[in-house]
């Protein structure tokens, strides 16, 4: 293949009008500019999650001491209510990060950079399509989330500060807190949300749509790589289990700013006094609501995490992902049963045995595609002539953490195990295993893939891999000793790390061991911090400086968004594409090359092998 | 650059895209429509024995709109119908009653809204519990004038079941300086008011868009129908599907919130 220069690129592009800075990054409708800016736009807020963590941990490993040099900071931010002179950060603040790390990690991080960015980059690329089809719909899709993000980090400037009730955000406690102030963190945080589920929501008619209606020609299902199926299943995710939580936030807002009480019960009491509510409302109503989102978000999470890791396990072991069927079929199950596994977060709420028992089974249904999954990737290295580069080294790194991630699960899914270990620290390392050294380094793997598409420049190998060992090592050293703290019963939102319930006297309680786990863990997150600057300088410096890219298919693979100019124009695709085999054709026996492309017509003359063709 | 079967069906699906869009959407507010119904349920379901109310809300008037909106509907088809078959003028007509009946509906809707806010439940000093609207003229900085009735304490769920006969009674003048507490009939007063303002403003909020919608290619864009009738035919067809959607929510709504 003729590899298109930077000067080509330049004489394609004069040909259309040139656009102005404003339409061309800003208020761009291209797809590929929109995933970039979902992308960036993510990773700040990826970061500043772990920055809000980061404080957190000191506050646990020393309880009731100053955060140095933050806390002086925050002191002057934030006020004296919230920050002490001394850089002692309150109870409330600690309650304002817990909840924002979460819903910014959840709803501004993790899924805008797997769905938003790259759902937006790569999908249209990788079905042969010229751009979403509804391109101004996409733009917007972009502003919500931003208008989300904006609320969201406002909240903790106003009075009473920022949201204080987990991101889980349960009634009564979030439309109690701070009722006294109005509009407080909880409306922003509500409103927030509905900007960012509009934004979700607008992204998933989209992405479906383009899916159905812009495949290229000859792009059969069953031809679409792995990755544009696990986007596909996301979108419907999205698309039917986001509105239950914009019905939630509707009624929840109602509750904050018109006092409602659709989430009160009658003769709610609060600091002794009886609140002026109309009562008869149902708090389970709201944790159906939530986690009838919640549960489905958490495979909108994973799954387009898997894609990214499947497409780069096919390039880099140069052969077929095994079982491509089997692990679609599984894709669209999870898709499925996802939607009916909710209250499997709900065992400890009083809704009955039955109800949990029903919860229980569907649960362990839903691991059995989860696994089929997993395995299928293992299987796919299985005699393949693997590459280690940085994107294999994260897509292989996240086999075994989604594996710890996923079979830690089961026990919370049974309801009796569950009682025990419901809201410890176990929950925290369980769901960390999965998003963070699971989803996060499936997100890294694709960003080191995909980078050289979207610049022309390859990122640098050596810290890729410095970046790679060092998140690896500290990612474990955090989660790890968390499964450790949640058996022995430590719950997962206390301000102190656990002295409350600290062995005293004949008093029976956490062991000084267990929490003395919170300092390695705090350490662990700091180091994990600053092992992210090589990245961060990698990812900046090689867009200008990186090692220049000498063909539009750098990895030497299969699937059709290598098979535009570099970086693709608006619009794409410079010749027709029809595609005319499955995305996985490496190492075809008899063909020159061991990467077949899925838009390369077949060999004139068929390969005989010795017996003479019969048409 | 050229976004294929923006306009024309794609062959394999039989859709244009804008059509698989819509119904996409339509899924989506399926699904925040149904939450709400089932939040519905699990408020009526867990209310204890004889609080909920029953006849709040005039069926009349309740009936009034179904059939605007069913008539909205009607119209909504014969206007697409129209243009299928040229007929641009009759599409005019057809589509300007469509956005007619949208405003009635508003306008009816509002009329009701206001009624619940000057609809009052006063309670007593004494332990009586009055409950009728408010009569501006007669109240004063010193008394509350109300057209409505006395509960019976010991009858409590005459609250809850107002009788659906309206006699004609003297107002009702209570002295301020008696009153506890008064509270109107808005979201705040009961989990069905509040229900009831949260589902029906929703509604409502997807009424006034599609009739901003139906409106702007009715008039503003008309002149799309010259340069590309196919394109035009299709936004009529989308906005139309949102519109019956929107007309199908309140057919459930009517017998949920007036009648049962």
């Amino acid at each position: 293949m003729q590899p298109t220069t930077q000067a080509d690129t330049h004489a394609q592009a004069s040909h259309h009008e040139e656009l102005g800075f404003w339409q061309k990054y800003i208020f761009s409708t291209d797809h590929k500019v929109i995933g970039i800016q979902y992308g960036i736009t993510g990773l700040m807020f990826l970061f500043s999650g772990l920055c809000l963590m980061s404080v957190m941990r000191w506050q646990l490993a020393n309880p009731g001491t100053g955060v140095p040099i933050i806390g002086t900071l925050l002191n002057h931010l934030l006020g004296e209510s919230m920050v002490s002179k001394a850089g002692v950060i309150s109870p409330d603040l600690y309650n304002a990060f817990g909840a924002m790390h979460g819903t910014i990690m959840v709803f501004l991080a993790i899924v805008p950079l797997a769905f938003g960015a790259f759902g937006n980059f790569v999908t249209p690329l990788q079905i042969g399509a010229p751009d979403m089809t509804f391109p101004r719909v996409n733009m917007v899709s972009y502003q919500f989330y931003f208008l989300g993000g904006i609320l969201m980090l406002a909240s903790f400037f106003i009075p009473g500060g920022a949201a204080q009730s987990g991101w889980t955000s349960y009634s009564p406690l979030a439309t109690v807190t701070n009722n006294n102030i109005h509009p407080n963190g909880q409306t922003f945080w509500i409103i927030g949300m509905v900007c960012l589920i509009n934004s979700s929501l607008l992204g998933a008619v989209n992405f479906i749509t383009t899916i159905i209606q812009l495949r290229a020609k000859g792009l059969t299902w069953m031809r679409m790589t792995f990755f544009c199926w696990a986007q596909f299943v996301t979108a419907f995710l999205l698309l039917l289990a986001f509105p239950p939580l914009e019905a939630a936030a509707v009624l929840q807002l109602m509750d904050n700013l018109l006092r409602t009480s659709f989430f009160l019960p009658t003769g709610l009491v609060v600091s002794g006094q009886m609140l002026h509510i109309s009562g008869g409302g149902s708090p389970l109503l709201w944790q159906h609501l939530f986690w009838f989102l919640a549960h489905p978000e958490v495979y909108v999470l994973i799954l387009p995490g898997m894609g990214i890791v499947t497409e780069v396990i096919a390039n880099n072991t140069r052969k077929p992902i095994w079982g491509y069927r089997s692990m679609v079929y599984s894709i669209l199950t999870i898709g499925f049963l996802s939607f009916i596994v909710w209250a499997h977060h709900m065992y400890l709420t009083g809704m009955g045995t039955r109800i949990a028992t029903f919860f229980q089974t569907t649960t362990m249904v839903i691991s059995i595609p989860s696994v089929i999954i997993l395995t299928a990737l293992f299987m796919s290295l299985w005699g393949g002539s693997i590459r280690i580069n940085t994107p294999m080294l994260f897509a292989l790194g996240f086999l075994p953490m989604f594996g710890i991630g996923g079979l830690t699960g089961l026990p919370l899914g049974f309801n009796a195990s569950d009682i025990h270990l419901h809201d410890t620290y176990y929950v925290i390392a369980h769901f960390h295993y999965i998003v963070a050294p699971g989803t996060i380094f499936a997100l890294f793997a694709g960003i080191y893939y995909w980078y050289p598409k979207a610049t022309g420049r390859m990122l640098n190998e050596f810290w890729g891999k410095v970046h790679f060992t060092l998140s690896f090592i500290f990612m474990n050293a955090v989660f790890m000793p968390m499964f450790i703290q949640g058996m022995a019963g430590m719950s997962r939102r206390m301000y102190d790390g656990g002295q409350t319930y600290a062995t005293s006297g004949d008093i029976i309680g956490l062991s000084p061991e267990v929490i003395h786990l919170n300092v390695g863990i705090s350490h662990a997150v700091w180091a994990l911090g600053l092992a992210q600057i090589p990245f961060i300088i990698n990812f900046f410096w090689s867009i200008n400086w990186g090692k220049k890219v000498t063909s539009d298919n750098p990895w030497d693979a299969t699937t059709l968004e290598w098979q535009t100019p570099t970086p693709p124009p608006h619009g794409n695709f410079d010749k027709e594409i029809e595609v005319v085999r499955g995305p996985y054709e490496y190492s075809v026996p008899g063909q020159s090359r061991d990467f077949t492309p899925q838009n390369e017509p077949d060999h004139p003359e068929p390969i005989t092998h010795g017996n003479p063709v019969r048409s | 650059m050229e976004i294929p079967y923006a306009v024309k069906p794609r062959p394999d699906t039989g859709l244009y895209n804008a059509k698989v869009g819509i119904w996409l959407f339509l899924a989506s507010e399926v699904m925040l429509f149904g939450a709400l119904f089932c939040s519905y349920i699990l408020m009526r379901v867990n209310a204890p024995e004889g609080t909920w109310p029953h006849h709040w809300l005039n069926i009349w008037l309740g009936m009034t709109n179904t059939i605007v909106l069913i008539l909205s509907s009607v119209t909504v088809v014969l206007g697409w119908a129209s243009l299928k078959m040229g007929k641009f003028g009759h599409y005019k007509f057809y589509q300007g009653i469509t956005i007619l009946c949208a405003l009635i509906f508003l306008g009816i809707k509002s009329f009701e809204y206001r009624d619940k806010f000057i609809h009052y439940q006063v309670n007593l000093k004494d332990g009586r519990i009055a409950d009728g609207h408010l009569i501006k003229a007669e109240t004063t900085t010193n008394v509350v004038a109300l057209e409505g009735r006395w509960i019976d304490t010991n009858k409590m769920e005459e609250l809850y079941n107002p009788p659906l006969e309206h006699s004609e009674t003297p107002p009702i003048i209570i002295p301020r300086s008696d009153i506890k507490t008064m509270e109107n009939y808005g979201p705040w007063h009961h989990t069905y008011t509040a229900i009831y303002f949260c589902m029906t403003g929703l509604h409502g909020l997807h009424v006034l868009i599609g009739a901003i919608v139906i409106f702007a290619i009715w008039g503003p864009l008309a002149k799309v129908w010259e340069q590309d009738p196919e394109r035009y035919i299709n936004r009529v067809e989308v906005s139309g599907l949102f519109w019956h959607f929107v007309d199908l929510v309140w057919i459930f709504l009517f017998p949920v919130l007036y009648l049962l």
